[in-house]
């Protein structure tokens, strides 16, 4: 889809030339698809960034300088390192209650993994199974099922959310849920017309003829042709996720304090940003890359499981 | 995966056999054609929807035709005309509206389809289309042996690598993928996943239409081999008449979901009776440079079959039709002495 892949020169000018060199090539077949996943700039710039983000939420304890929950009241509002008053005992600074603001970046990135993960699994089983279901049998059960999707579409997800949040109450089991019960929309959409072209293909009256069960035609033989189409939808639910969670607990109906979230590092820090303005433009940096770096992934691996993006 | 379980999977084809109640054993009679279809229809209802009536299409009407044990029998007709349809049916992937089949004597309506699977198997048009993209050559082949419990792992592998060397394919390619494969090599690995449980019949839907004309030779030479070698009775569908006659024994000819006319292979192309079977042998491309498409006198294309004319369905495009054809429908009637059928007013 994007062109920028079919240069030459991509591979040695992009960023991934040091992480290509790490990574040992036994075999031809590894070593393509280094070369596949590391000729697209934009997949490999969001392979690093969302790999080290896995890093970091798996070694947070380790990476971080201070207790993420340690309240330090003598050093309130302490500025990041390059400021003047800045120091490195706070390298990003500190919050109104004194807790170290890098700790909690570091520990907030688990926050923001695990609800985009968990959200996309739960999202993606009831989008794909509906969807799957919707495309192979069709009539009866796709008019009832696209009636599922478009009310799903219906709704405003952020007002909804909001909504059943306040009557549940916030907290990460509840935030996860809800946009888990929400997100499946596109999961819904894609698997449905991907398993449309699908279900008309003779393989399919094949493994009918044979006789085998129902189960094992949508598993084995419809499943693992759709499955590159959903991963690129898994990526995009993942970044949708975390940015609604951040909403979330913007709003106050989400992750609730003293929980590391980003969203609610902006939200505590709101009323500071006119004279500390690093308080709420570091974690909303944090979330930035984050979220554009699972994108560029997504539409990487869009672009890889395109027709014709395989060679 | 099936209740049936057998052990013995090596070399004689009894070993695949299970015992099943809703299907005849195979020492049938030989009198009794393998596959017979008796006044089978298939109608379907169009734009159907809460408050409205559908029109109804029906895409096979009361076909009838038996197929002698060991015999090939053509189906030809143009595209649209049902032969899919039918084809469909006697998979067991639709059931018929009305009328049954017979395998081996016994009906297949209410026999479950894997007691089907032993006994009908199907080679698909497009093998492109036919072989999923995402298992491996050994995968596919070995999928009926698989589904159907038999033999364990290592049987089955032997058992496909024998299917493979049956249809010519080099054993290396049972660890590549379908994408690695060209178009006729591709068509001889869905002739083992058909041929590895072998069955009696093989309905093969076009299976030559897709390849390449030097390819389509050895295809339709396999099929007669492993006929021979096995016993097949096969039911070929196609549009392509020069295929046909070179592999049929009889041959049907169907116009909007009836059958027309049915002979054997030297009745039809020696000497057809009905205008349309006249009109498809004549639409046949020569080889001669220079002739161009030949004009096959049929004028329009097929009529709608939601709204098929009264009377014979094919008088409107007919060269000799006449009142009676436009207000009464010809029976499919026997030829005396010719064994042979035939549907027109004037054949």
């Amino acid at each position: 889809m994007t062109t920028s892949n079919v240069s030459p020169t991509v591979s040695s000018a992009s960023p991934s030339g040091t992480a290509l060199g790490e990574i040992p090539l036994p075999a031809p077949a590894w070593s393509r698809v280094t070369r596949r996943l590391f000729g697209h700039r934009g997949l490999a710039i969001g392979l690093i960034v969302v790999g080290l983000a896995v890093l970091i939420a798996i070694f947070a304890p380790l990476l971080a300088p201070h207790d993420p929950y340690h309240q330090d009241i003598a050093n309130r509002m302490v500025p990041p390192v390059w400021h003047a008053e800045g120091s490195w005992e706070h390298v990003l600074g500190t919050d109104k209650l004194g807790r170290d603001t890098l700790s909690r970046l570091l520990f907030g990135t688990r926050i923001s993994l695990t609800i985009g993960l968990v959200v996309a699994l739960i999202s993606g089983v009831i989008g794909t199974t509906l969807g799957v279901l919707a495309g192979y049998f069709g009539g009866r059960v796709d008019a009832v099922i696209s009636y599922i999707i478009t009310t799903r579409l219906a709704m405003p997800v952020v007002l909804v959310a909001l909504a059943l949040a306040s009557l549940t109450g916030g907290s990460l089991t509840t935030v996860i849920l809800l946009l888990g019960l929400l997100l499946w929309d596109r999961f819904a959409v894609v698997s449905r017309s991907v398993t449309q072209q699908m279900r008309d293909a003779e393989y399919v009256y094949a493994a009918r003829t044979l006789g085998c069960s129902l189960p094992y035609i949508l598993l084995r033989e419809v499943l693992p042709n759709i499955a590159g189409s959903l991963i690129v939808v898994m990526t995009l639910e993942m970044a949708h996720a975390i940015l609604l969670e951040a909403t979330l607990s913007f709003l106050g109906m989400g992750v609730q304090p003293p929980l590391p979230s980003w969203g609610l590092m902006v939200a505590e820090g709101k009323a500071y940003m006119f004279f500390q303005p690093w308080v709420i433009a570091i974690p909303g940096i944090a979330l930035f890359v984050l979220v554009l770096a699972i994108n560029l992934l997504g539409d990487g691996l869009r672009d890889l499981n395109a027709p014709g993006g395989r060679n | 995966m099936s209740a049936h379980s057998t052990t013995e999977v090596a070399g004689s084809r009894p070993a695949l056999e299970i015992p099943d109640p809703s299907m005849a054993p195979r020492t049938a009679r030989a009198s009794t054609p393998a596959l017979e279809l008796c006044g089978l229809s298939k109608t379907f209802t169009l734009g159907a929807g809460l408050f409205k009536r559908g029109r109804t299409l029906g895409a096979v009407s009361d076909v009838s035709l038996r197929i002698p044990r060991g015999q090939v029998m053509g189906l030809v007709g143009e595209s649209g005309c049902g032969k899919s349809t039918l084809a469909k049916m006697l998979l067991g992937l639709t059931t018929p509206s009305d009328g049954d089949v017979l395998v081996d004597g016994k009906p297949l309506r209410g026999a479950n389809q894997k007691a089907l699977a032993r006994h009908i198997q199907p080679i698909f048009q497009d093998p492109y289309s036919s072989l999923n993209p995402r298992k491996r050559i050994a995968q596919i082949v070995g999928l009926p042996l698989q589904v159907h419990g038999i033999g364990t792992s290592r049987e089955r592998a032997a058992r496909v690598a024998e299917t493979l060397d049956v249809v010519g394919l080099p054993r290396r390619a049972a660890d590549q993928f379908p994408g690695q494969l060209s178009g006729g090599q591709r068509q001889r690995v869905a002739i083992a996943r058909a041929l590895i449980m072998r069955p009696d019949i093989v309905i093969c839907d076009e299976p030559t239409s897709a390849l390449d004309v030097s390819v389509q030779a050895q295809i339709l030479n396999l099929l007669l081999d492993l006929k021979a070698e096995f016993g097949l009775t096969y039911l070929f569908i196609s549009h392509d008449l020069a295929v046909v006659e070179h592999l049929v024994d009889r041959v049907a000819v169907m116009y909007l979901g009836r059958i027309v006319e049915e002979g054997t292979r030297e009745q039809i192309f020696g000497s057809p009776r009905h205008p349309y079977t006249r009109a498809l042998l004549d639409s046949a491309l020569t080889p001669e440079p220079g002739l161009g498409v030949p004009d096959i006198g049929l004028g329009d294309a097929m009529p709608d079959p939601s709204d098929p004319p009264s009377g014979c369905a094919f008088h409107p495009r007919c060269p000799k039709a006449q009142a009676l054809c436009r207000q009464t429908r010809p029976r499919l009637e026997d030829i005396q002495g010719d064994n042979a059928r035939v549907a027109c007013h004037f054949a």
